[in-house]
């Protein structure tokens, strides 16, 4: 088992330590790898796209030529999560911010998305959030988070603040607008990594 | 939305900001075309000012926090961070920039310091800050004060990467010397370099800042980029090596990449070729003592 963290940009080495501390609690192994370059996606069972800016990681994810591969690896079945910037790049379409900027989406998820949707910094916060899928709230974060605004028919809601969209799944792919790697709390993970074990 | 039920402006939220940041390159900017340039070439925030280092040397007199509408028109021009910088001690041009909707404040030697004595207490503050160090102990007694990230500071302006390498260096040297001490080695090296002895027991448990540490102050090349990655920055401020190089947006693609291969030295040959020619910049050797800007802050 081989879990790939796409490390271009963004806080890459949380997420690393969450998945090794979710696995630790679960009392499975697996390698969990760094994905700077072509030619490493194929040969993992697991996707982690962090969070970071995604304009950035939309411009170097194409220039490293690693979207084609996380395409195929979406056809294929692999689990794939993608936290706050990481649910942009999931996104089928954007608003007019994301178009304005000639963001680059993946549009592997039935979504639209509004980036900053919450503001800017000084509006960042953190809320005790009901996610359907977990028995007690969870203490999420968002940090200038972006929000899914309209989602198709086969993406299943899992969390919502007001009518904004904060974490979906559709098929093998988990997005979230806030970012579980910046906490001890590990049943986000650990419900992702379910999808693998 | 139930507004009571969202915590803004704490320590998860403000270092969490600067995580967000890592292994990319954030770039001063003067005005919203220099920004979007920025922007365009991949960079992950830009640093809002009313001119360069480079710039701010050759001007003297007094050097404060850029014009608002300027920083605003900036703001307004890119959707990426837009971070601005405060004078030392000078939390008013801070809660200025706050109120701006800047996300983050560096409170810089680069601008002339208002405070000889304190800096700004930053943990009154809803958006973090970032601060200048050249040793472990001027780290931790920014991160004490409240700071979420913290950057070398080099010597700005010069287009001279040495100072930088010099005190990324200095930092992880003086975190490798805790390694292994006791408690009360750790209370010993603590009073010496004149730091708060839980952050140093904290930096010799995890082996490196509490907080996210980027390089700045000299870095003008793909090249001093890669340099600066390779001896352990989370990642890269560049001041005047961007507008003050021959072609900007070459020279801006070109270090964002650097970055993401600093590792790669056949990638960062590539990189490097026919961006056109670096800032022309100044050997720190031959600046005189009063204008040295890396002095500035205690």
């Amino acid at each position: 088992m081989r879990i790939g963290v796409i490390a271009i940009q963004g806080d890459v080495a949380e997420h690393v330590e969450s998945i090794e501390r979710a696995l630790a609690e679960r009392g499975e192994t697996a390698e969990v790898v760094t994905i700077k370059h072509k030619g490493i996606v194929p040969t993992c069972d697991g996707l982690v796209f962090p969070g970071g800016e995604s304009t950035t990681l939309g411009r170097l994810i194409l220039r490293e030529g690693i979207d084609e591969e996380i395409k195929q690896a979406k056809e294929n079945g692999i689990p794939i999560l993608g936290t706050c910037a990481g649910l942009i790049l999931l996104a089928k379409s954007g608003d007019s911010q994301v178009e304005k900027t000639h963001q680059y989406l993946l549009g592997l998820m039935d979504i639209r998305v509004n980036r900053n949707s919450f503001g800017r910094q000084f509006e960042s916060f953190e809320i005790e959030l009901d996610v359907s899928v977990l028995d007690s709230p969870y203490n999420a974060i968002f940090i200038r988070a972006p929000a899914i605004l309209e989602a198709g028919e086969n993406v299943k809601v899992l969390a919502s603040i007001d009518d904004k969209i904060v974490a979906a799944e559709q098929d093998n792919v988990l997005a979230l607008a806030f970012h579980p790697e910046l906490t001890e709390d590990m049943r986000i993970h650990q419900y992702f990594l379910d999808m693998l074990f | 939305m139930e507004l009571e039920k969202l915590r803004h402006g704490t320590e998860l939220i403000k270092r969490g900001f600067a995580k967000m940041q890592k292994g990319g390159v954030i770039m001063d900017v003067t005005t919203p075309e220099e920004a979007r340039i920025a922007e365009e070439a991949g960079a992950v925030a830009v640093m809002a000012l009313h001119a360069v280092p480079s710039d701010i040397r050759k001007e003297g007199g007094v050097a404060r926090m850029a014009d608002p509408q300027v920083t605003a028109d900036i703001i307004e021009s890119v959707t990426i961070p837009v971070m601005a910088k405060a004078r030392i001690g000078h939390f008013v041009e801070a809660e200025i920039l706050q109120a701006l909707g800047s996300d983050m404040i560096d409170e810089s030697e680069v601008l002339t310091p208002a405070d000889e004595s304190f800096h700004i207490d930053k943990t009154q503050f809803t958006v973090p800050f970032v601060c200048g160090a050249r040793n472990l102990g001027e780290a931790l007694r920014r991160i004490n004060e409240g700071a979420a990230m913290i950057r070398t500071k080099g010597e700005a302006g010069t287009g001279d990467v040495r100072e930088a390498v010099r005190h990324m260096k200095q930092i992880q040297g003086e975190i490798r010397t805790l390694k292994g001490m006791t408690k009360e080695e750790l209370i010993m090296a603590a009073r010496d370099i004149e730091a708060p002895i839980e952050l140093v027991m904290e930096t010799a448990e995890m082996q490196r800042l509490p907080v996210v540490n980027f390089a700045a102050g000299g870095v003008a090349t793909p090249a001093d980029a890669a340099l600066m990655m390779r001896l352990g920055s989370d990642g890269v401020f560049v001041g005047s090596g961007i507008f003050k190089a021959e072609n900007p947006a070459l020279m801006a693609k070109a270090i964002v990449e650097a970055v993401n291969n600093y590792d790669n030295p056949e990638v960062l040959a590539e990189i490097s070729k026919g961006i056109g020619a670096g800032m022309k910049g100044i050997s720190v050797d031959t600046i005189p003592d009063d204008q040295v800007l890396q002095t500035r802050g205690w």
